[in-house]
């Protein structure tokens, strides 16, 4: 058992705890915080990959800013604690096996596929530390448009709520 | 001894931790004192002055008083998240100086090559800002969680103060990335050697002049500081996010509040004023004894303080430091100790300079009114640091331009 080995088991239980505390916890300002630990525990599965920029980014973007914004507009409204409705027939009955059978399906075809053949056979695979320059490169020169194109898509997103929010005034 | 020889790096950085905390926890606490102090005296005032000469015993006696108060928290209080905010503010304060070179890359200490910086990480200033973006989370759910009027309103304010000047705070440091082209501390500081018109050093400072006054702008209103210190303002808040807070996590607040200030004065240091170099060019070489002389000047001027003004306790508690500073001067003095102590020593003044100018303008400015506040931010200080931007990207890639065309 190397570090890098037991580290990816410590950050994924802490995501996994994250994620089911997201949904069990009935206090908006809790799920919210499970929310930031996923995050920050991905950021370090990221890092254990060698994905060090990836991982920098994940927490500026998600942890510091996106879920701040969360937490503020929480705080701002002073969101109550959530009702528990009774679980309907259909969610028990069908969601719940149904969401079983899924996660097995997936690990099943992860397991078979390229990459968890690769990470099976211990292989470093496509993850050697990538430099912050080469994913620049790769960013403004190979994928230039794809790039522009979705921050154009972003800021007409921004100009919507904008309107949307201006408009009975 | 088996286990030291195995694992040098894992024991080289536990000790580097050690050092660094212990360090930083004395630097903490003698900024509350080192800022009473100085405003003091610009107010015509003397400041603390009766426990221990000087009152340098005074952060002591505040630590052993926040230790014994009681440690009251509100029934209505969300418990959990309530005691969690003050861990959440303060270790995310202390890890970011992880990051932070105190001196050059590689120094020799006792036969052992070795970094002075806990981290040398490739993006350390990524990292570091990755820290510093999660601080906010401390002050918003401290707010929160105390379940009082006063709390929410303060960690609301805080959390729209942060997001608003954290945007002008990274702009303002692009300059500076893209001319250095690294993310790395020691490649940031290392870019700045070198001087103009051979006595002028290289620092960022001087292109980037305007990015620094951004940045320190934006960094005193990222750490809560007066004017940019809303979210406490006692008039209207009482105390802001802490007033439910009492005993040692107040006092956790404070601590991450100074080693924020410290943070912030360190990546100034590094981005904007050529880190550990030292100002004077390398032939100057009677330069490298100034750390030994300033602290010999120090110790004499203590032990002139000690005989001429001090009466009874006071006199030998000074004569103690008088001691302390000599040793420490005539330390300095060592072969085996000058070359090393030459970056730290800069590095700790341009810092304590910068530490200086955060508590000068609290002394000296009134505080902003809220509106003042966000307008300020938006409509001057992000204009600016993107036309900053601007600029300086038109200024690198123009010659590239006109050679190619």
């Amino acid at each position: 058992m190397s570090l890098p080995f037991i580290l990816f088991f410590v950050f994924a239980i802490v995501a996994v705890v994250g994620a089911i505390l997201l949904i069990v916890a009935r206090e908006p300002i809790h799920s919210a915080l499970s929310l930031i630990m996923v995050m920050v525990a991905l950021a370090a599965l990221y890092l254990l990959l060698g994905a060090e920029f990836i991982a920098a980014v994940q927490i500026i973007v998600y942890a510091g800013a996106i879920m701040v914004l969360f937490v503020f507009v929480i705080m701002l409204l002073n969101a109550g604690v959530e009702e528990r409705t009774n679980w309907s027939k259909i969610a028990k009955y069908a969601g719940l096996p149904l969401g079983i059978f899924l996660l097995f399906e997936l690990a099943h075809w992860l397991a078979r596929s390229a990459i968890g053949a690769r990470i099976a056979n211990g292989s470093e695979g496509t993850n050697g530390a990538v430099s912050t320059r080469a994913l620049s490169e790769m960013l403004f020169q190979k994928y230039l448009f794809p790039f522009e194109a979705t921050s154009i898509l972003i800021l007409i997103a921004i100009l919507g709520a904008l309107v949307l929010a201006k408009r009975d005034e | 001894m088996e286990f030291i020889a195995q694992h040098p790096v894992l024991v080289a950085s536990l000790v580097k931790i050690a050092i660094l905390m212990a360090v930083l926890m004395t630097i903490l606490a003698y900024l509350s004192w080192f800022e009473r102090k100085i405003i003091a005296h610009i107010q015509s005032r003397w400041g603390p002055y009766y426990v221990g000469a000087h009152g340098l015993l005074q952060p002591l006696a505040d630590g052993i008083k926040f230790l014994f108060k009681e440690d009251l928290t509100p029934p209505a209080s969300d418990k959990f998240v309530y005691t969690l905010a003050p861990f959440l503010a303060l270790t995310l304060a202390i890890t970011t100086l992880a990051l932070i070179p105190f001196g050059p890359a590689t120094v020799w200490i006792f036969g052992h090559e070795t970094h002075l910086v806990v981290a040398n990480v490739d993006i350390g200033l990524l990292f570091l800002f990755a820290i510093t973006s999660l601080g906010v989370y401390g002050v918003a759910l401290a707010g929160w969680s105390s379940n009082s009027k006063y709390s929410l309103l303060g960690g609301l304010r805080s959390s729209a103060q942060m997001i608003s000047y954290e945007v002008s705070l990274t702009l303002s440091v692009v300059g500076v990335l893209l001319l250095a082209g690294t993310f790395n501390f020691n490649e940031l500081v290392t870019s700045q050697q070198g001087y103009y018109l051979h006595f002028i050093p290289r620092w960022r400072i001087v292109p980037q002049f305007i990015g620094f006054l951004c940045y320190f702008t934006s960094a005193i209103a990222e750490t809560n500081r007066a004017p940019f210190d809303l979210p406490e303002g006692e008039q209207e808040l009482v105390g802001g996010f802490h007033t439910e807070y009492s005993s040692f996590k107040f006092a956790m607040f404070f601590m991450a509040e100074y080693a924020n200030m410290v943070t912030v004065s360190c990546l100034a240091t590094i981005l904007f004023l050529g880190g550990w170099l030292s100002p004077f060019p390398d032939r100057w070489t009677a330069m490298q004894y100034l750390p030994a002389a300033s602290l010999l000047a120090l110790a004499v001027y203590l032990a002139y303080d000690t005989f001429a003004q001090m009466r009874g306790i006071a006199r030998i508690q000074l004569a103690v430091v008088t001691a302390l500073a000599a040793v420490l001067g005539l330390l300095c003095l060592l072969p085996a100790v000058m070359p090393v102590i030459q970056g730290p020593f800069w590095f700790t003044f341009k810092m304590g300079l910068l530490l200086f100018f955060y508590v000068w303008t609290r002394s000296t400015l009134p505080r902003l009114r809220y509106d003042q506040l966000m307008s300020f931010g938006w409509k001057l200080l992000l204009p600016v640091s993107l036309l900053n931007l601007v600029v300086t990207a038109l200024w690198i890639v123009f010659p590239q331009l006109v050679n190619h065309g």
